[in-house]
């Protein structure tokens, strides 16, 4: 399997063995995946139930409901390496035993996001949480495929700006 | 043809920086036939170079040397080692500017005199006024080309601009248009009509906006009278027996250090970096740094009172669309002490793209409250606030002995609390902003911080009288006669205007003063 891909397995082959996590991906072994096996992508230094939950705290910090989940992994997809992944695999062990700590048997297991947000809330003066929320900055809003899901144009140049394109198109005022 | 001096060229005028001060008076000066050296920290960027895309362009141009940060001001949290976005490139922040040139008022040359004494304020009057940059403003502005002064017209409102208008008008301002702008607004044989692209800040990609990398630093190279070098880094002023500057220190682009001998040293490294270098020339005649009898240098930093006020709607806006400062708001840039504070604002439209928009519409906010404001990024229009802020002493650049930077020089640190005549500023403006936009059908409004700095002013302020500042009239050092400031560190107060006109009269005027002293025999 490539790192990070739409098609290649087929969604059987993919899904077979695969478990939930949550709501938002699947897991199986050394990969995580879209439940419909839209995309899927290899864990090679954490373990998928990391970067799952990963993937879940990274939606529950900036929450966008029509950005598909496939650009969070992206996101969080350079902390799977063997120099950050001991960081990382404490950090998530923190978040799972703060959850625990309440009565849930993982992070991923509480379906309410204002339950997964209480226990951010909780963290979110550490050092985990603050590098996983300002890697998510540059991580997830400047990915260029992310930009027309909220509208955003980018460059305007190679079109020859929006002179004669729409700089004053308001029509609604 | 492009000149080259020799490093022991005793006859030449050093200039340390090449933005809107020190590229207008490298230009001015080789324009009158004095051999220049101008020294630039960093590379040259030209229109075809520029990146329009934020962070892109944030690695390629951005100053990002070691700078710490300290005061209570909310960058020194969120971006503790960025006080200030500002440009390391020929050209400085002209390259990054918006384009906004507007003339001091006369009452703001006279801040003291006129706002009356504000405690813990170090007000104090310019040595000059309205009258006296009158003539110098007429050719800035022509050397510019700025809309609505000559016979330029204005530039056209984007869809930004339109909301800012039509609620402004609601709200019954007067003064509302699209600004006066150092961006073509029509095709005159010089540089070409705005296109409405956006990303001012990135550098213009057509050449539009004015910046000195593209019209005087090769304008002044083409004369055969300057030579610019490119990504040396000055560590030094050097001074002889008589307290006379005879030349600076720099390491050149290979890291090897280099010395370039002077008649005339000008510093114009913006309001960080050149009272850094005047504090790491300190010396054994000058053991509190170059020119600083006064203990005024590194004082008085100013970086006016910002912020942005950015308003959601039902419908799309597309604020990015255009030029990124595409309009004004002037009715309370008055002085009106009735409103709880001296002196007045600007609000003049802004639009930040969706990765610096999710940078710094909230810096460390997260969850909901803040992804569904970004949710709607298409449907907002968003301004800044420009207001004067209140010079105070304990404001001020310092240097970290036990912290150097890449060269081992001390680096700069950046201290930084708002004035309260600034929070009720702040204030006032945030309120009055987040009403243009509901009197338009904003459904939600953000009072969003300040960014780091832009405008930079202060720390070698202009003052008539030696123990109140670091620079005559003329931006002389009151010490040495043959040093010059030549940037907004000169400033003495901040007014509520962009800085950059007056920055550029201010060089266009001490040109003059140089070249005329010079030929007397003066310097």
């Amino acid at each position: 399997m490539t790192q990070h891909e739409k098609r290649g397995l087929s969604r059987r082959q993919l899904l077979s063995g695969a478990i939930a996590a949550g709501t938002t991906v699947v897991v199986g072994a050394g990969f995580v995946a879209a439940p419909d096996a839209a995309w899927a992508t290899e864990v090679v230094a954490l373990k998928p139930e990391t970067m799952a939950t990963l993937v879940q705290m990274a939606r529950d910090i900036y929450p966008h409901d029509h950005v598909p989940t496939e650009f969070y992994v992206l996101a969080v997809k350079g902390y799977d390496t063997a120099e950050t992944a001991a960081e990382i695999e404490a950090g998530i062990d923190a978040l799972n035993g703060a959850a625990m700590g309440i009565g849930h048997a993982s992070y991923v297991a509480m379906g309410w996001e204002r339950d997964r947000v209480d226990v951010l809330r909780g963290i979110e003066k550490s050092a985990f949480f603050q590098k996983i929320r300002g890697g998510l900055v540059t991580g997830l809003y400047n990915q260029k495929a992310v930009w027309p899901l909220f509208g955003y144009e980018g460059e305007s140049f190679s079109q020859g700006g929006y002179l004669e394109r729409g700089f004053d198109d308001i029509a609604w005022l | 043809m492009v000149a080259k001096f020799d490093l022991t060229d005793t006859s030449v005028v050093v200039i340390v920086g090449t933005g809107a001060g020190g590229g207008t008076l490298a230009n001015e000066l080789a324009q009158k036939g004095v051999k220049v050296v101008a020294l630039e920290a960093g590379g040259r960027y030209l229109p075809e170079d520029y990146v329009n895309d934020e962070w892109e362009s944030f690695g390629q141009l951005a100053w990002l040397d070691k700078r710490t940060t300290s005061g209570d001001w909310r960058v020194a949290r969120d971006f503790s080692g960025l006080p200030s976005w500002i440009v390391k490139a020929v050209g400085g922040s002209t390259t990054h500017w918006a384009g906004a040139s507007l003339r001091f008022q006369d009452h703001e040359w006279k801040a003291l005199t006129n706002y009356g004494r504000v405690d813990g304020a170090n007000l104090l009057d310019w040595p000059i006024d309205g009258a006296e940059m009158a003539p110098w403003y007429d050719l800035a502005e022509e050397k510019m080309g700025v809309t609505r002064t000559g016979n330029r017209p204005g530039l056209p409102g984007n869809n930004n601009y339109k909301v800012l208008e039509k609620g402004a008008l609601a709200l019954g301002y007067t003064e509302v248009n699209t600004g006066r702008m150092a961006i073509q607004s029509i095709d005159d044989g010089s540089r070409i009509a705005c296109k409405q692209t956006g990303f001012c800040f990135q550098g213009c990609k057509w050449g539009s906006k004015w910046s000195t990398a593209y019209t005087e630093i090769p304008l002044g190279e083409v004369t055969g009278n300057l030579e610019v070098r490119e990504r040396v880094h000055v560590a030094k002023i050097l001074h002889d027996g008589a307290g006379k500057v005879t030349g600076v220190s720099y390491f050149d682009a290979d890291g090897k250090e280099q010395t370039q001998m002077a008649r005339i040293v000008c510093v114009a490294g913006n309001s960080i970096e050149s009272p850094r270098l005047l504090l790491n020339s300190a010396s054994e005649m000058f053991p509190d740094g170059l020119a600083n009898s006064s203990g005024q240098v590194g004082r008085n930093y100013m970086r006016h009172v910002t912020g942005s006020v950015y308003g959601v709607f039902d419908k799309p806006v597309k604020m990015w669309r255009g030029t990124t400062m595409a309009g004004i708001v002037q009715d309370e840039s008055v002085h009106k002490p009735e409103r709880g504070f001296v002196g007045g604002y600007e609000l003049e439209t802004l639009a930040l793209g969706l990765p610096f928009m999710a940078a710094f519409l909230d810096p460390g906010a997260w969850g909901r409250e803040f992804t569904t404001a970004l949710d709607s990024y298409e449907n907002m229009a968003g301004m800044w606030i420009v207001g004067e802020d209140m010079p105070q002493a304990t404001n001020r650049i310092t240097v970290n002995v036990d912290q150097p930077d890449q060269f081992g020089l001390p680096s700069p640190n950046v201290h930084f609390s708002d004035h309260p005549n600034d929070v009720a500023m702040r204030n006032h403006a945030y309120q009055q902003g987040q009403a243009i936009y509901q009197a338009v059908g904003a459904t939600r409004v953000f009072p969003t911080p300040p960014y780091p700095s832009t405008h930079n002013l202060g720390t070698n302020r202009m003052s008539e009288d030696p123990k109140k500042g670091v620079v005559n009239k003329w931006g002389q050092s009151h010490d040495v006669s043959n040093l010059f400031v030549s940037d907004g560190s000169q400033f003495t107060t901040g007014a509520a205007e962009n800085p950059t006109l007056t920055i550029v009269a201010l060089a266009i005027r001490q040109a003059d003063r140089i070249a005329s002293e010079m030929a007397a025999g003066n310097l």
